[in-house]
């Protein structure tokens, strides 16, 4: 199967809807219309597909891991989104979103951001279509990320500190969201994963398959017809593993999407309702939502895209979880056997690769490299001193 | 336009005989009184029930008492730190019902949380939970008109009446069909933004509260950005009355306690009273 459109209140199986305050119906329904529209509309897909190319660097290289297959015993397969313009996977759908709000009339942009990849990406996408945006980050995120938020500002943006709650990307999309709620007449949110209400699941997911897409296309001609046996993802809110996942998800190959230990919402498998949807929801015995510990602040999240929720309870993808000290290790293995240094969420899908390659040796691993890890450099000199 | 939702999401209509909150609160709009909501954070601080009668006999229709939940998205920099005060000193769905049936208020209470409490906890244990707590109605910001059904099967079933936000957002198709599954009253969100207190009363709170109380006589109240007398005064030209909440909390987080928050309720139905 092919991932498929969601129900028409915006549901994959039971997950998903629209659980937002009465004032920002209206305003999804506007965006379920022009999205449509937009998709539809040839001229539309054929000015993002030149700014894919043209600004963002599309398509990104499938990369071969000939040391570092050969130090884990499984072939790996890299797809490069870290060497896209931004320095990750984000700019795909920030570019989406940011063409399609100005065709909506929409003079400004706002946003969360975690690590600050999709900050940055769309403050870059602002700048570039001479928008207003203001970025919602946790204040815990701005001090381990203060690259990232001074490239936010240079680029023009407003970076504004969340400090309520876990002060992470968890409250980063309530502050966002409360904009959003006061501002909605003349501002796009620009939601940076698969989640929040209908239709950003699903419009994400579409501004992303553009990975899965052209990697197929690169695993056909890399293995001669055929693809690899298992295409894995780090997993936040999973946009990146959704992007890749959208390009397999009709073969057989083995899908699996890797969380932090410290914020594996699919792995607990509670449902719950936060930030406009229904999915899988890190909660305590009354529903109150848990503050998720991670070494990367782009997975510091308790929730997940609902696509995965379903995904994962029809048995189509799996999810794994791995630990900050797996993770550390495996951001340092990439470097020293292949010079890649990954972002830390990446690391993740990496760390489970090296953490079971006794299971999975001899087989062919695709794996969404879905940032670059200079952003985490800082952080990384601070822990491996 | 409004999406259909599922077969299986679909919306019951709401039951034809109005509750005890709605009965109340058309009895008292009927002889004339414009009505006064206040809105008190459960399980703050150690006299919130205290503060529950106070404003009770300083002249309230009825009760907003909010239900503590940690991603609260509708409100603003007030309601957010009573709630996570409450929640760090203990408060849980279960601590505060319990109080809430030893609380004798004399009016009719509705509970405002959001709705991942209720889904939690399950539909129907929630609402029974809240109807053995003497509780008349339920508000859910986060659950609008599209998602409602299967919660208020469940609340409906239970004797609990789910009170519905209108928006000013909303296109004119649209609020009819708020209206006609709203149970106590229609809350009438009086601007775009999330509750807080606001120096002038907000101009789409009058324009909201004309627009519904056109096309409905369940009662028309205002909330979000209502933060004075002077301003209940004013939007009660069009609306039928008002719910006061982050004016009322500030005071409390200021430590008015149960009397000062009962002068400031005291002060409001005064205001109301002589003007209309």
């Amino acid at each position: 199967m092919a991932l498929a459109e969601p129900s028409s209140s915006g549901r994959f199986g039971e997950f998903g809807g629209r659980y937002v305050p009465e004032t920002l119906v209206p305003a999804c329904h506007e965006l379920e219309r022009a999205f449509r529209s937009a998709w539809g509309d040839p001229t539309f897909r054929n000015e993002l597909d030149g700014l894919l190319a043209d600004y963002a660097g599309r398509p990104s290289p499938l990369t071969e891991c000939h040391r570092l297959s050969e130090e884990l015993g499984v072939r790996v397969l890299l797809k490069r989104e870290d060497l896209n313009h931004t320095g990750s996977h984000k700019i795909n759908n920030v570019l989406g979103q940011a063409l399609l709000a100005k065709r909506m009339g929409k003079s400004r942009l706002v946003a969360e951001t975690g690590a600050g990849q999709h900050g940055v990406a769309s403050a870059t996408a602002a700048a570039l279509m001479g928008m207003e945006c203001m970025v919602f980050m946790g204040e815990v995120d701005i001090e381990r990320q203060a690259l990232n938020v001074f490239r936010m500002k240079l680029l023009g943006a407003e970076v504004v500190p969340a400090v309520s709650g876990s002060r992470t990307l968890k409250d980063a999309v309530n502050e966002a969201m409360r904009d959003w709620v006061a501002t909605v007449e003349t501002t796009h949110y620009c939601l940076g994963s698969v989640m929040g209400p209908h239709p950003y699941p699903w419009m994400v997911r579409e501004f992303h398959t553009v990975i899965g897409t052209e990697a197929r296309a690169q695993c056909e001609k890399l293995l001669d017809g055929g693809v690899p046996d298992i295409v894995t993802a780090c997993v936040g809110g999973g946009s990146n593993a959704i992007g890749i996942f959208s390009g397999f998800a009709d073969t057989d190959a083995e899908l699996v999407g890797v969380e932090p230990a410290g914020g594996a919402a699919v792995g607990r498998g509670v449902p719950g309702v936060v930030h406009g949807m229904k999915s899988y929801l890190m909660q305590d015995e009354f529903g109150q939502v848990q503050e998720a510990h991670s070494i990367s602040a782009g997975l510091d999240y308790p929730g997940v895209g609902p696509e995965h929720s379903f995904l994962s309870s029809i048995g189509r993808a799996r999810y794994e979880a791995v630990t900050d000290e797996q993770v550390i290790d495996a951001f340092q293995l990439l470097s020293r056997t292949e010079g890649i240094i990954p972002a830390l969420e990446p690391a993740h899908a990496l760390a489970w690769i090296s953490r079971d390659r006794k299971e999975l040796a001899g087989k062919t691993v695709l794996l969404n490299m879905s940032g670059r890890g200079d952003k985490d450099v800082g952080q990384m000199m601070d822990i491996l001193g | 336009m409004v999406t259909p939702a599922d077969e299986g999401l679909a919306i019951p209509d709401a039951p034809e005989q109005p509750g005890v909150l709605e009965a109340s609160l058309r009895t008292t709009r009927d002889g004339g009184r414009k009505l006064l909501v206040p809105y008190v954070t459960g399980g703050l601080g150690t006299d919130w029930a205290e503060i529950v009668r106070a404003v009770a006999d300083a002249g309230a229709d009825a009760i907003e008492i909010g239900v503590p939940f940690s991603d609260p998205v509708m409100d603003g920099p007030v309601i957010q730190e009573a709630s996570e005060l409450a929640l760090r000193a203990g408060a849980t769905p279960v601590t505060i019902f319990d109080e809430l049936r030893t609380i004798d208020a004399g009016v009719p209470i509705a509970v405002m949380t959001y709705y991942n409490l209720a889904f939690h906890m399950g539909h129907q244990r929630f609402a029974e939970s809240l109807a053995a707590a003497g509780v008349s109605a339920a508000i859910l910001p986060d659950l609008p008109l599209e998602e409602v059904g299967p919660w208020a099967t469940a609340a409906d079933a239970a004797g609990v009446e789910t009170v519905l936000l209108a928006a000013p957002t909303a296109p004119d198709e649209r609020l009819p069909l708020v209206c006609a599954r709203a149970r106590g009253f229609v809350y009438a969100v009086g601007l775009l933004g999330v509750t807080g207190e606001r120096d002038a009363l907000a101009s789409s709170s009058l324009v909201i509260a004309r627009r519904l109380k056109a096309i409905t006589d369940k009662p028309v109240l205002v909330g979000v950005g209502v933060s004075s007398a002077a301003q209940a005064v004013e939007v009660c030209a069009e609306a039928d009355g008002v719910v006061i909440g982050s004016a009322l909390m500030r005071r409390v987080l200021e430590g008015a306690g149960p009397a000062g928050a009962g002068e400031f309720i005291a002060e409001v139905r005064t205001a109301l009273d002589s003007a209309y």
